[in-house]
């Protein structure tokens, strides 16, 4: 198994206020391989998921560094390149599960965009993959679910949906950003469950971006922990609890309430 | 829609509104008289049972014109609101998703056209183009586009930055795909009350301009039109230019209802 994803010396400046948020980080994530980024808010962990994913605005930052998902150099290569890759290649959840979804288009729909923009199926083929994908996530009813509105649907399962529509089409790698920090305690744990079963069975890469480590703890083995746009330690996700090497790392450890040590 | 029926305004518009579509309908294949039918022993006549709203100075029905007129205005005002919006949906749609120098030009143009008053402007293109219904219509449209592209320009730039619209950007969506898909949809509700808005601007202005005899020309009807002819006999003959008046209120009030009932101004 080769690298999937190499991220080198990444550093990213905004330029309306000339900050840079990300000093150099560098990390390499393997095909099926779970890697937690955790840190404190305002660490830049959602903006290495945007410069990974493409999603920075060119002309907003500069970004110097390599990106290289499956040997393609995701800061050069020209935008329809990179569309390509932007859902077979790697698909992304976010934080949050009310205006994640459209309001105005059904689920069903939504859920089979990848595939209408990068495949050439029917409709009906479209439509079965879609409900089979609702169905794997854990949603009761997926074909009724498949032609609701999103507003008639939970927080938590507009997350479920979130992730049947990233999986549809079997990306390699699945970014989710805080996924579960807007659900309550029980769905976050399902939630969870969820990713870990999906990552196991079709062999996907999940970067999962957290501010919490018992999170990260519970689907990762590797973690990298991020602290004011630095990569502070990473390793084995089991090593560093049991021996966090850095400083910040310690902090965060000791953070963690007694009683959820043992999640 | 189901949450706009539970305004009253709403649905007092929708009522007015649909009885006015309605009779305008009808009047396009059926009206009591022929409205330009002239009727030398019945000049001048108040409603009556026979002529509901009375007769003109040649005898002609003031009823069957007055619908052959809200009918001929409607079309009128329907067909500019949509030039303005069609070209405003495309001017602002494409300004708001991509910003930058077009983008700015663009809305100072905008600014400036909409910094005069709208009688004016469609008066001097009037002149320009030529008195008439279609020019009418070409004026008016023109002159909607800056108030229809400012809107969508605003609504869709605050699409863009939306978790579903940032989504189906990393679904790999193209950018025509993500503003005719994905954004658009969404500024439909918004739309709605300016159209409402804009079609009773469009009503007032043809009546003005008609009434100024620089709009529609004789033989065609409107309720500009009508109002004019009204205006040589408001003594001998008040019911027309009252029967005229009521139905552009109506016409107005019944848009203007819909509008404040689906949050516009
Ligand atoms: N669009 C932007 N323009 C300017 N600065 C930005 C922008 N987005 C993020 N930053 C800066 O980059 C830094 C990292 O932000 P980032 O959103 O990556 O933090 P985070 O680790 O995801 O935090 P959180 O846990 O709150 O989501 C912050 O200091 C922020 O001020
Ligand atoms: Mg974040």
């Amino acid at each position: 198994m080769g690298d999937m994803l190499t991220v080198k010396d990444l550093r990213v400046t905004f330029l309306d206020n000339n900050k840079e948020a990300l000093h150099g980080i560098s990390f390499t994530m393997q095909e099926g391989e779970r890697l937690g980024l955790v840190g404190e808010s305002g660490s830049g962990k959602t903006v290495t998921a945007m410069a990974i994913t493409g999603l920075i605005e060119r002309s907003r930052v500069t970004v110097t560094g390599d990106v290289v998902f499956e040997g393609m150099d995701l800061h050069r290569c020209s935008r329809s390149q990179l569309r390509s890759i932007q859902g077979p290649g790697m698909g992304v959840v976010f934080q949050e599960p009310m205006n994640s979804l459209n309001p105005l288009i059904k689920v069903g729909y939504q859920v089979e965009e990848t595939l209408r923009i990068h495949t050439k199926k029917t409709p009906e083929e479209r439509r079965k993959l879609a409900i089979d994908a609702l169905d794997r996530v854990g949603l009761p009813n997926p074909d009724e679910i498949y032609s609701k509105y999103p507003h008639q649907l939970s927080g938590g399962q507009r997350q479920r949906a979130m992730i049947a529509a990233a999986m549809v089409i079997h990306p390699k790698l699945l970014i989710c950003d805080e996924p579960t920090t807007a659900l309550d305690v029980s769905v976050q744990a399902k939630i969870l469950k969820l990713l870990k079963e999906l990552s196991d069975e079709y062999k996907v890469g999940i970067l999962l971006i957290s501010h919490d480590l018992l999170v990260v703890k519970q689907l990762c083995e590797n973690v990298a922990v991020m602290y004011k746009g630095n990569i502070v330690e990473q390793g084995k996700t089991l090593d560093i609890f049991n021996a966090p090497k850095d400083e910040y790392t310690r902090q965060l450890m000791a953070a963690i309430p007694k009683r959820r040590r043992h999640e | 829609m189901k949450q706009y029926l539970k305004n009253k305004n709403f649905r007092a518009g929708l009522l007015i509104t649909g009885i006015m579509i309605l009779a305008i309908l009808i009047g396009l294949v059926w009206t009591p008289y022929d409205p330009n039918a002239m009727s030398g022993s019945e000049k001048l006549q108040g409603p009556s049972g026979a002529h509901l709203f009375g007769t003109d100075n040649f005898g002609r029905d003031i009823f069957s014109r007055v619908i052959q007129g809200a009918g001929a205005t409607f079309l009128i005002a329907a067909a500019a609101v949509a030039i303005g919006l069609i070209v405003g949906l495309i001017v602002g749609g494409l300004t708001g998703f991509y910003g930058g120098v077009l983008d700015e030009v663009l809305m100072r143009i905008a600014d400036s056209i909409l910094a005069f008053p709208s009688i004016l402007l469609a008066l001097v293109m009037i002149a320009i183009l030529g008195k008439g219904k279609y020019n009418i219509i070409i004026a008016l449209g023109i002159l909607f586009v800056p108030s229809f592209a400012r809107i969508v320009r605003t609504e869709v730039a605050k699409q863009k930055n939306t978790d579903y619209v940032r989504n189906a950007r990393l679904m790999g969506a193209s950018n025509m795909r993500i503003l005719f898909l994905h954004i658009m949809p969404n500024i439909i509700p918004v739309l709605l009350s300016s159209v409402a808005i804009g079609f009773n601007n469009a009503v007032l202005s043809e009546a003005s301009m008609s009434y100024l005899g620089v709009g529609v020309q004789p033989p065609d009807p409107s309720l500009g039109r009508l109002l004019s002819e009204a205006q040589g006999y408001l003594f001998q003959a008040p019911w027309y230019a009252i029967f005229t008046g009521v139905a552009i209120i109506l016409l107005i009030l019944g848009f203007g209802l819909l509008a404040d009932g689906m949050g516009g101004e």
